[in-house]
């Protein structure tokens, strides 16, 4: 039977010799994630079963990063448990406040994210890693506890529907506008239990951070993962994070290994639905409160004055997000009143936009420059809205009270406009300034 | 089994943040976690609930973040069972995982606010004692009938791997 890339990683994962949509199949994983926030639930009930040993210690990761560095003493006991679970069981990816990031941007830094590999994690964004060709999805806290016994997972093997981008990116147009653009079109639930698998020539030729950034917001209409069929900009992105120390550590890990360039769909792979858009005339794009399929283009969104906002998360924290902000705000100054918090995604970034001098125009601006945390995005820390504030973030999600009081508003958006706009206190399209 | 209960209604993509803000997730408690239960859209639902209510919402209930406190608070807070037009993928898996009890119901905008219901779980069958209709959903397919059966995910696995 003709596979899609979904279904191929699945089935490599399994005994089974055909897969089809709709069937129930219990799968090996090759890494199984955590945070400080959804690990202590596993940890629970892993203990709760009595086994000793986690499945294999390599296999699995530990990040805290939504409340880390530690907001409060809830958070800390958190955060400890972690800690303690991680040295008790030898798991060597846990990674401390210092060599920690977020979650989804730190794993593929690591080199431990590989095309054809299937990974869950306890955090809906872990579809992130499509966008390096592995089937990546979020699970809850007792899925993960089931992993750390036997490495498996149950599954539900799903439709993939396929996204084709055709034209030319605009000027300040990038996954982030394609991703919102997206949801904007199908809806919270347009891809509800489905693969969405990205492709065409404007992916062909977007960079991996932009690929992240589509991948990452998969979740939000619904999606198991957001898979995009890996290329050179794949494996040239792959083969510079293996050099670092961590990815050395990690064992090759799929069991019947998918070679990397046979990773793609066979020709005649059934896919349930096909959307094509011709996104030449994309202009960038806002999703207005409280929905992330609430979108509109900068330009319409109308005078929506701000109080903050935030450029980082899994989905724009990376090196090029803030290259792009910085370069908007270099020698300007925010709005007189409006907050600007600039977090860089992992330590890495954080230190190239120390090097680049990036952090001194976001300082220089009037914004403040944080270590690597998820902080604001989830109504953490870092950034908390009050009543009636307003704030345009390069996050993810706007529901009602996401970023602090259920009377707050969150618009989200992609870092250039994000820059440009808290420049002018508004919302604002880049060409604006 | 059988859950008797007042109904409590709520919209469409009711979100995770929605159940359960996430400034309580560092607790994992049910009870505490159910204590602020729908704080965000409906301030003090939690005290309004009374043991072995049911949740009736539209489409995509459960959607966002991967958080399984969410079904866990709900239970916490002592609804008995969520009845919807559509579930989140991983809000499905986590309600399978920790035996929340769930129907999903086409004709879910047909029950009101305030209707009490008869839910028979494994004939899939819910009675609406205000209006007198009868309501049939389909029912798990057996892997997960199995799951459920065992009482979650982790009883489940006990049952298969651990000697």
């Amino acid at each position: 039977m003709p596979l899609t890339i979904a279904e191929k990683i699945l089935l490599a994962h399994t005994d089974k010799k055909d897969i089809e949509p709709g069937e129930f199949i219990e799968a090996k994983v090759d890494l199984a994630l955590g945070n400080d926030i959804t690990a202590p639930f596993a940890i629970e009930e892993f203990r709760k079963s009595g086994v000793r040993r986690v499945f294999n210690h390599k296999k699995i990761v530990l990040v805290p990063d939504h409340f880390a560095p530690a907001k409060d003493l809830k958070s800390a006991n958190q955060c400890r448990i972690l800690a303690d679970f991680a040295k008790e069981q030898k798991i060597e990816n846990y990674f401390e406040v210092g060599c920690m990031g977020i979650e989804h941007v730190l794993l593929p830094e690591k080199g431990l994210v590989l095309p054809g590999d299937l990974i869950i994690g306890s955090d809906s964004h872990t579809c992130t890693y499509g966008a390096l060709g592995s089937f990546a999805a979020g699970v809850g806290s007792t899925d993960l506890a089931r992993a750390f016994i036997d490495g498996k997972c149950w599954f539900k093997v799903p439709q993939t529907f396929k996204f084709i981008y055709n034209g030319k990116l605009n000027k300040w147009v990038g996954g982030k506008d394609l991703i919102l653009y997206t949801i904007g079109q199908i809806g919270v639930d347009g891809a509800l239990e489905k693969v969405m698998e990205f492709g065409g020539p404007v992916i062909d030729k977007l960079s991996i951070d932009d690929r992240f950034a589509m991948s990452n917001m998969a979740i939000e209409a619904g999606g198991v993962t957001g898979i995009i069929e890996p290329d050179e900009v794949t494996f040239k992105y792959i083969k510079a994070a293996r050099r670092t120390p961590h990815a050395a550590r990690k064992k090759a890990c799929s069991l019947k290994p998918v070679a990397w360039s046979k990773l793609r769909a066979d020709t005649d792979a059934y896919y349930e639905k096909t959307y094509e858009w011709d996104i030449s005339h994309l202009e960038p794009q806002v999703a207005c409160p409280h929905l992330p399929s609430n979108v509109k283009p900068a330009s319409k969104v109308g005078n929506i004055a701000l109080d903050q906002v935030v450029i980082g998360s899994c989905t724009n924290g990376r090196i090029s997000d803030l290259r792009l902000a910085a370069k908007i705000l270099k020698g300007k100054k925010i709005k007189r009143g409006l907050r600007l918090i600039v977090i860089p995604a992992t330590q890495k970034i954080y230190l190239e936009a120390v090097k680049e001098g990036l952090a001194e125009i976001f300082v220089q601006a009037g914004g403040v420059f944080s270590t690597p945390t998820c902080g604001p995005c989830l109504g953490g820390h870092m950034g908390i809205l009050t009543e009636g504030e307003r704030c345009l973030a390069t996050t993810n999600r706007n529901f009602i009270g996401r970023m602090g009081s259920p009377k707050s508003e969150v618009y989200l958006t992609s870092p250039a406009v994000a820059a440009a706009s808290a420049i002018k206190g508004r919302i604002v399209h880049p060409e604006a300034l | 089994m059988i859950i008797k209960g007042k109904v409590h209604k709520f919209g469409k993509d009711i979100n995770t943040d929605d159940i359960i803000a996430a400034k309580y997730l560092v607790s994992t408690d049910e009870k505490e976690l159910g204590r602020h239960c729908m704080e965000n859209i409906a301030g003090d639902f939690a005290s309004i609930v009374n043991k072995g209510d049911i949740i009736v919402a539209g489409k995509n209930f459960g959607c966002g973040s991967s958080r399984e406190h969410a079904p866990r608070a709900l239970k916490g807070c002592g609804i008995a069972a969520v009845i919807a037009r559509s579930f989140a993928g991983i809000f499905f898996r986590n309600s399978i995982n920790v035996g929340l009890p769930f129907l999903q119901l086409e004709e879910a905008d047909k029950i009101k606010e305030g209707d009490l219901l008869e839910i028979d779980l494994t004939g899939g069958i819910i009675k609406n004692l205000s209006t007198g209709q009868t309501y049939k959903t389909e029912p798990f397919p057996q892997f997960l009938e199995e799951i459920v059966k065992q009482g979650g995910l982790m009883k489940y696995i006990k049952r298969r791997c651990i000697k």
